[in-house]
């Protein structure tokens, strides 16, 4: 039987001819199933004792064959299959998706309809943080945080479930606006999460933010420069903690991001300690953002006309938002018909992995596990 | 749709005996464009037989072409965007360096670049070093099977300076390399090795270009348009699953 695992991996695969006790280096496999690799992802380690000198990762487990599936579906067929690239954050998903038709489209959604996507957008960006947090924590060991955080992130689940029925691949926005109108009470269940959870996110930071052995896992660890975050394309909380003060909700404002007042939190060293505070920081600053919106909710349509099939002419489009992990793209060709030509997705856990071999470098092997999670990649994206 | 594409194809025969159904009565003696009187009376009865529920055949043209003389051609449909010609000071600096071989065009708000193959790494190199196009967004193509020059390679650069997103777009033959983009970018790695695994596109020059999301042994590129979407590498699945039935 041939073996599966015959890729033959760049590195150095020389040393293993020696003997175990000759060799400088250990080739390790960490393999896909591991509790701490956040989804299928296998990462081969070049270790000397404990000091990882380079890793590959070998990924591709989890490729579903989106983009082949979108050339056979139509425009609002492949609507719910974006859910489940980055399943944690699916609003997300779907409204980069929805946006890129209705830009290819030439059409807008109307602005209540923009309101309501920037409200579920923002606590599905508040819930993957916190998805992000409890698991993050409990890699490197702090379990407790993983059942504050997914104790909150009840409530995000259940104002979801209200509103489209599901509750994590909640498939919440239609192209040209949302289908479903705001149940009754949402502003006030949305309301009441707000002051439920500000303070909640203000116990997450007491139980980590000044702990000692916290700190002394994170500091220092996992070190990216801007120049490096740059070269390698990596966005999101990985860039903004290395100190570049960019984010795509003020550099090319979509939905309604450009009505609301808040601030993008940034970073000094580029370290794990400095993106667990820039996330935070983000967390409150959704809550700001939230705040505003549901104060501010026009009244009006939910839905621009759009024909029931949908046959844009013939072009292409690019465009991307800023998801919870970073730059999420969706370039789209069409070539008249009701079917995609081609969709390509930009998959910012994807581009982000791609720094790991670099932050890994020096560090020890306990610390790959903390910039696996602190990267915050989610393997549906990455595979797609 | 059936409307737009057959109403304006039917031979001046089919519109005739119609145009006689319709007008109730005036005579065959209206000169047919092409034809001449004969065809009229055969295609009368196939008219009235097209009457009734439309048959796939040449007939069923008839009651397409039956509703085109009610409104003069297809609708005519508004006209949608094309890609119009974009001039900017970059678009000003890159046609003085390059001439010909770059068309810049936009479209729907986004401007993008079709450049000549043999350009690409000059013209990439030049983004980066002198526009500040210091972030690559994504590299991808697209296949066009009907095309003499099959594949669509596609660069979306950004740069934080400016906060201005161009595309880049070049056309090459199946089996055609392309230079990488690595030395430039390095967020091309794994970028290419993508688009390489889902089209067999070959980088020149890529440190490791092997595949990326399917598994090492697997033949044929899937997002191709030659590519079934229920196909598979039957051997590979038999040989490392196990599944015999390759389902």
């Amino acid at each position: 039987m041939t073996d599966p695992n015959s890729s033959v991996s760049h590195l150095d695969l020389e040393e293993s001819k020696k003997t175990f006790l000759d060799a400088n280096e250990l080739v390790i496999n960490m393999g896909p199933q591991h509790p701490a690799t956040h989804g299928v992802l296998r990462v081969i380690l070049r270790l000397d004792g404990e000091k990882v000198m380079g890793l590959e990762c070998v990924i591709g487990y989890l490729h579903r064959g989106v983009e082949k599936i979108a050339e056979h579906r139509t425009y609002t067929m492949f609507n719910p299959y974006v859910d489940r690239m980055d399943y944690v954050a699916a609003v997300s998903n779907g409204l980069g998706y929805c946006e890129a038709v209705e830009k290819l489209l030439n059409i807008e959604a109307p602005p209540r309809a923009n309101y309501i996507r920037v409200i579920l957008t923002e606590l599905n960006r508040l819930a993957s943080h916190q998805l992000w947090l409890g698991t993050h924590a409990l890699d490197i060991g702090a379990m407790t945080p993983l059942f504050y955080t997914f104790r909150d992130r009840e409530e995000i689940l259940k104002i979801f479930e209200k509103y489209c029925g599901a509750r994590l691949t909640t498939h919440a926005f239609r192209i040209g606006g949302c289908q479903y109108e705001t149940y009754e009470g949402f502003e006030k269940d949305v309301k009441k999460f707000l002051t439920f959870v500000a303070p909640k996110i203000d116990e997450y930071e007491e139980l980590l933010t000044t702990n000692r052995i916290w700190v002394e896992r994170t500091k220092k660890v996992g070190t990216i420069s801007a120049k490096d975050c740059i070269a390698l394309g990596v966005t999101g909380p990985v860039l903004r903690a290395s100190g570049v003060k960019w984010d795509l909700r003020k550099a090319q404002p979509y939905a309604a991001y450009k009505q609301f007042d808040f601030e993008i939190p940034t970073g000094q060293n580029g370290d794990t300690y400095d993106r667990y505070l820039v996330r935070m920081a983000e967390m409150r600053q959704s809550l700001r953002i939230i705040q505003q919106a549901v104060d501010a909710i026009p009244e009006g349509p939910i839905m621009a006309k759009v024909s029931k099939v949908i046959k844009p002419p013939v072009g292409e489009i690019y465009h991307s938002i800023e998801a919870p992990k970073g730059e999420l793209g969706y370039f789209i060709v069409s070539d008249g018909s009701t079917q995609p030509y081609r969709v390509r997705v930009r998959p910012p856990s994807f581009v982000n992995l791609q720094a790991l071999d670099l932050m890994c470098r020096g560090q020890l092997v306990a610390d790959v596990i903390a910039v696996i999670g602190t990267l915050d990649i989610v393997l549906g994206e990455v595979d797609r | 749709m059936s409307d737009e594409t057959k109403s304006p194809s039917p031979q001046p025969e089919g519109e005739k005996p119609s145009a006689d159904k319709i007008a109730g009565g005036i005579s065959s003696g209206t000169p047919p464009p092409g034809g001449a009187k004969p065809p009229a009376p055969p295609e009368k009865p196939a008219a009235a037989a097209g009457a009734t529920p439309p048959k796939p055949a040449a007939p069923g043209e008839k009651p397409a072409a039956a509703a085109a003389p009610a409104k003069p051609a297809a609708p005519a449909k508004p006209a949608g965007p094309t890609p119009q010609p974009w001039d900017s000071p970059l678009v000003a600096k890159l046609t003085r360096q390059f001439g010909s071989g770059i068309q810049p065009l936009t479209y729907l708000g986004q401007n993008y670049l079709q450049v000549d193959r043999s350009l690409i790494p000059t013209i990439l190199q030049m983004l980066r070093d002198e526009e500040q196009f210091d972030y690559c967004v994504d590299i991808t193509a697209v296949h066009y099977p009907k095309r003499e020059k099959q594949f669509d390679i596609v660069w979306i650069l950004y740069s934080f300076s400016k906060n201005e997103r161009v595309r880049l777009k070049t056309q090459i033959a199946d089996g055609e390399h392309i230079p990488t983009a690595v030395p430039i970018w390095a967020a091309a790695n794994w970028l290419e090795r993508e688009t390489f695994d889902m089209f067999g596109i070959q980088f020149d020059g890529h440190p490791d270009l092997k595949r990326i999301l399917l598994p090492d042994g697997w033949k044929g590129h899937p997002l191709r348009k030659d590519y079934g979407i229920i196909q598979q590498d039957q051997e590979w699945v038999q040989i490392n699953l196990g599944i015999e039935s390759g389902q």
